[in-house]
């Protein structure tokens, strides 16, 4: 864990000489068991992010967590491109923590914020350019010809006055030995060979075969299963627990208590849910047992007078006080849970001098820190095994690292191998939700209808507050995208009402931009009709000095035909976000139908998200985010009563299913710009764009998501 | 059929060995006969191509075959799986050679790839059942596997293409 750059580090190579890739890997990734990953062959390790074998494959060595957003295959290509690799060779293994992986900006091990590509971009570049450079000195001192005179083709270094070529894989042992060099320069991307050109994922093949492992499918030898007993009322501390019953269930071994509840543990998920099941216990439900959706509305439309101010031009107060027309409206978005496919899970083999973690986190170095100050074992004796993420949307990296936390309590009890699950129950009861946010939104437009005043007061808990993604105490998850509202308005306010409530909020795929955009797109909306005015010609005269806006606006609309006749009963809505530095505009149809079924039959986005490294990456993100984001648009609400959280499970947290899904097209804007990230931008503008659909169909508004009819105005 | 059934169900005093064919593999089990069938595919058998994802027949992440029909695992106890032949993803095809696969690869249909064992042992039941499907097949025959990722776009490109490859390759 500590001072372990190999970028920087040349000693490392002579060791790996000397002692072979299992030593070397040993040495300076010490996190790793080297017997389980690094085969013999594997002698040349330039850096921390790529092998390369005797047998010529290439193994990129990544710190990121595969989620489902396809970077195990866009950051190889990177590495590849520069490298100049086959592709075909290449393979993709999950780094131990170590801080040459970490984050460059957040300085932890983590996937999200989308910034995957824009982070690893240079670095893995970088890493693959070097990697080429010393196979070209390695096969020029062979042949005994400049280095300069060389050069690399798919695979080989190749020497062409000669006529000569030499595989990466019979070089790698001579490359070993070469010094490292200082300054190597990257390619000019004209000369791209993979990025950029769509690419299939590495990760299909055991997606489709049941073959590929997620965390709930690791196995220890010896393992036991736990479920955990969890209170129904967010705080709530245990007072009494009669578990006779429970351990006189067949397969239950042991049930302890853990800061989370209680644990029952058994030889499988069954007897372990069955022994949960008859567990009795008697909670102090605390502060929290009164806690209601109902009077968090009341308390927050009452809060919604201009707070804390988080943007201001010009003089919005008397710029509405005396425009022509004023328009205000209330907007309200619920709580939301993540509901990944994979509910959470963590296996843990601790034994007296090593600790073994493997689960599907976001996480990595927070779980692993959280680990060493549980056992007491020092850093390089806590092994964190990245597996596949069954679904992350922003639960895996959990600031508490609290499915990780209860694994390894229940460990220290059991004296055995242990896999905590979470039932899909525990999952949407357990909190950390998107937070439930209510707005009040007003604006002036003068004689013309233009809009010259725009006042947006938000009341919601925050997300980042205490993480380290909110240093100085300043968190503006609960304003982004309000705060960047793009239109040209010259008297704007935006403000909120940072409120603490006890039901645990965090970061939900595109964070608090699944929020505002929600209601600046459709607030936009109103004024455009408001003022007579087609709302995409409206937007368009607001953003003249906005072009990478405007260009994927007139795309979407150009793409779905915008202004061309529906039949009776459908409506056409159009919505622009930017966030995560990219820019995604979304035409959503709709048809309404009696009494309350809304039905979204097609979707057109356009995506600017700076260079592309995989367009069928590209538009699968936007595919899945434009689906993700619809089912909360559509079907989705945590509402609590008494404290307790009134849904369970699929039957009444509902998500959108295949027979209500539309079609979608997916449109990119070719750009040379710095690659942004792209696995939350297409999830913000998609309720909008249906809200918006709505009220041309029918002509009314819906400000509140889930949008359905019986809420409209 | 039925006397097959009981015959697989033997029970001896507390031993109750339940007799099953998982992958045209004979196997006996050693469990109470109203565990869920999931869990011994995944706990005992050890074959976790098979997903836990919500417990009571909403999500489908579970589903296998039991007799060429779906069933979702995660509430068919393993007493309903004596004596017949149960199908896990791991046995749709020793080689990524079923069509389905096929088509799944050719597409990259998966993003995190946790519900597709289910997504294409449902599929499988409707190719079977209509060889040239149409959307609206689709959508009913899949409409209880549940996708977060959002690939159903991909999931109903990958059924047509699947079913194209397997009249090709009659």
């Amino acid at each position: 864990m500590t001072d372990l750059h190999p970028l920087n580090r040349r000693e490392f190579l002579k060791v790996g000489v000397a002692a072979g890739g299992g030593m070397l890997v040993g040495i300076y990734l010490p996190q790793l068991n080297s017997s389980e990953t690094v085969s013999r062959t594997e002698v040349f390790q330039p850096n921390a992010f790529l092998r390369i074998g005797t047998d010529d494959m290439i193994t990129v060595i990544l710190g990121k967590s595969e989620m489902g957003t396809g970077i195990y295959t866009s950051l190889p290509m990177i590495v590849a491109d520069e490298l100049d690799a086959d592709w075909q060779h290449i393979r993709v293994e999950a780094a131990p923590v170590d801080e040459v992986y970490f984050h460059p900006t957040f300085h932890i091990q983590m996937t999200g914020g989308s910034s995957s590509v824009t982070s690893e971009w240079e670095r893995l570049r970088k890493a693959g350019a070097t990697a080429r450079a010393m196979l070209i000195a390695a096969a020029a001192k062979n042949w005994d010809v400049d280095p300069k005179a060389c050069g690399t083709q798919t695979g080989y270094v190749v020497h062409e006055p000669s006529n000569r070529r030499v595989s990466y894989g019979a070089l790698a042992e001579a490359a070993a030995t070469t010094p490292l060099p200082a300054d190597v320069p990257l390619k000019d991307p004209n000369n791209f060979t993979i990025i950029g050109r769509g690419t299939h994922r590495l990760d299909t093949a055991a997606k489709t075969n049941g073959s590929a492992l997620f965390g709930i499918d690791a196995k220890a030898p010896g393992m036991l299963t736990a479920l955990i007993a969890r209170p129904r009322v967010f705080g709530a501390k245990i007072i009494r627990v009669n578990d006779a019953r429970s351990r006189k269930i067949t397969g239950v071994k042991a049930v302890v208590p853990v800061q989370s509840g209680i644990a029952v543990v058994a030889d499988g998920f069954w007897a372990a849910k069955l022994g949960r099941d008859a567990l009795e216990i008697e909670w102090d439900e605390g502060p929290n047992a009164t806690v209601s959706t109902a009077a968090i509305r009341e308390q927050y439309a009452r809060l919604s007078t201009p707070g804390k101010v988080a943007r201001r031009d010009g003089d919005p107060a008397h710029a509405l006080q005396t425009a022509a027309t004023k328009i205000t409206a209330e907007y309200e978005v619920p709580y939301l849970a993540h509901a990944t496919m994979e509910p959470l899970n963590c296996l843990v083999d601790l034994g007296a001098d090593r600790c073994d973690i493997w689960t599907g986190t976001q996480f990595q170095s927070l779980d692993h820190a959280a680990a060493v100050r549980l056992t007491g074992l020092h850093p390089n004796q806590v092994h964190v095994h990245t597996t596949m993420l069954g679904g992350g949307f922003g639960r895996r990296g959990s600031p508490t690292s609290e499915f990780v936390v209860e694994a390894v309590e229940v460990a220290k009890a059991v004296h055995a191998p242990v896999k905590v699950v979470w039932t899909r129950e525990d999952d949407i009861r357990g909190g950390w939700y998107r937070p439930m946010a209510y707005d009040r939104i007003s604006a002036g437009l003068d004689a013309s209808g233009n809009p010259v005043a725009w006042d947006h007061t938000i009341v919601s808990q925050g997300v980042l507050e205490g993480t380290i993604f909110a240093p100085d105490g300043n968190d503006g998850s609960s304003v982004e995208g309000a705060v960047e509202m793009p239109y040209a308005i010259p008297n704007v306010l935006v403000s909120l009402h940072a409120t603490k409530l006890g039901v645990p909020v965090l970061w939900w795929r595109s964070v608090g931009n699944s929020h505002t955009a929600f209601v600046v797109e459709s607030f936009i909306d109103e004024l455009a009709h408001a003022s007579g005015k087609d709302p995409y010609q409206f937007r368009r005269a607001l953003l003249a000095k906005k072009p990478r806006h405007l260009a994927v606006l007139e795309l979407a609309a150009e793409k779905a035909h915008w202004g061309a006749p529906l039949p009776k009963g459908q409506g056409r809505g159009i919505a622009l976000h930017f966030s995560f530095d990219t820019y995604v505009a979304e035409v959503a149809e709709v048809s309404v139908s009696e009494p309350d079924t809304i039905r979204v039959h097609r979707v057109v986005a356009a995506v600017d998200c700076g260079r592309v490294v995989n367009p069928d990456g590209v538009v699968a993100q936007t595919e899945g985010g434009i689906i993700f984001g619809l089912s909360a648009a559509l079907k989705s609400e945590i509402t609590l009563d008494r404290g307790r959280v009134q849904q369970s499970n699929f039957h009444d947290y509902q998500v959108l299913r295949i027979n209500e899904a539309p079609q979608i097209e997916v449109y990119i804007v070719p750009s040379t710009e710095h690659p942004m990230g792209v696995g939350e931008p297409p999830v913000p503008p998609i309720a909008p764009a249906v809200a918006n659909a709505v009220f041309a169909a029918t002509g009314k508004r819906v400000r509140k998501s889930p949008i359905r009819m019986n809420q409209a105005v | 059929m039925a006397s097959d059934r009981l015959l697989a169900v033997l029970s001896c005093q507390e031993v109750i060995l339940i007799a099953l064919s998982v992958n045209a593999k004979r196997v006996m089990v050693d469990v109470d006969p109203s565990t869920p069938l999931l869990w011994v595919l995944r706990d005992n058998l050890g074959l976790t191509g098979t997903k836990y994802g919500c417990g009571m027949a909403q999500c489908g992440a579970c589903t296998v075959h039991i007799d060429g029909q779906a069933v979702r695992s995660c509430v068919a106890p393993v007493s309903r799986a004596a004596g017949r032949q149960v199908t896990t993803i791991e046995g749709l095809s020793p080689d990524l050679s079923d069509p389905l696969q096929r088509a799944w690869i050719e597409i990259d249909v998966p993003q995190c790839g946790y519900c597709q064992s289910g997504q294409i042992m449902s599929a499988a039941v409707l190719l079977r059942e209509k060889p040239i499907p149409s959307d609206d097949d689709i959508d009913q025959a899949l409409a209880g596997n549940i996708c977060r990722c959002g690939t159903y776009c991909r999931i109903r490109r990958a059924v047509h293409r699947a079913a194209e490859l397997a009249r090709g390759s009659k």
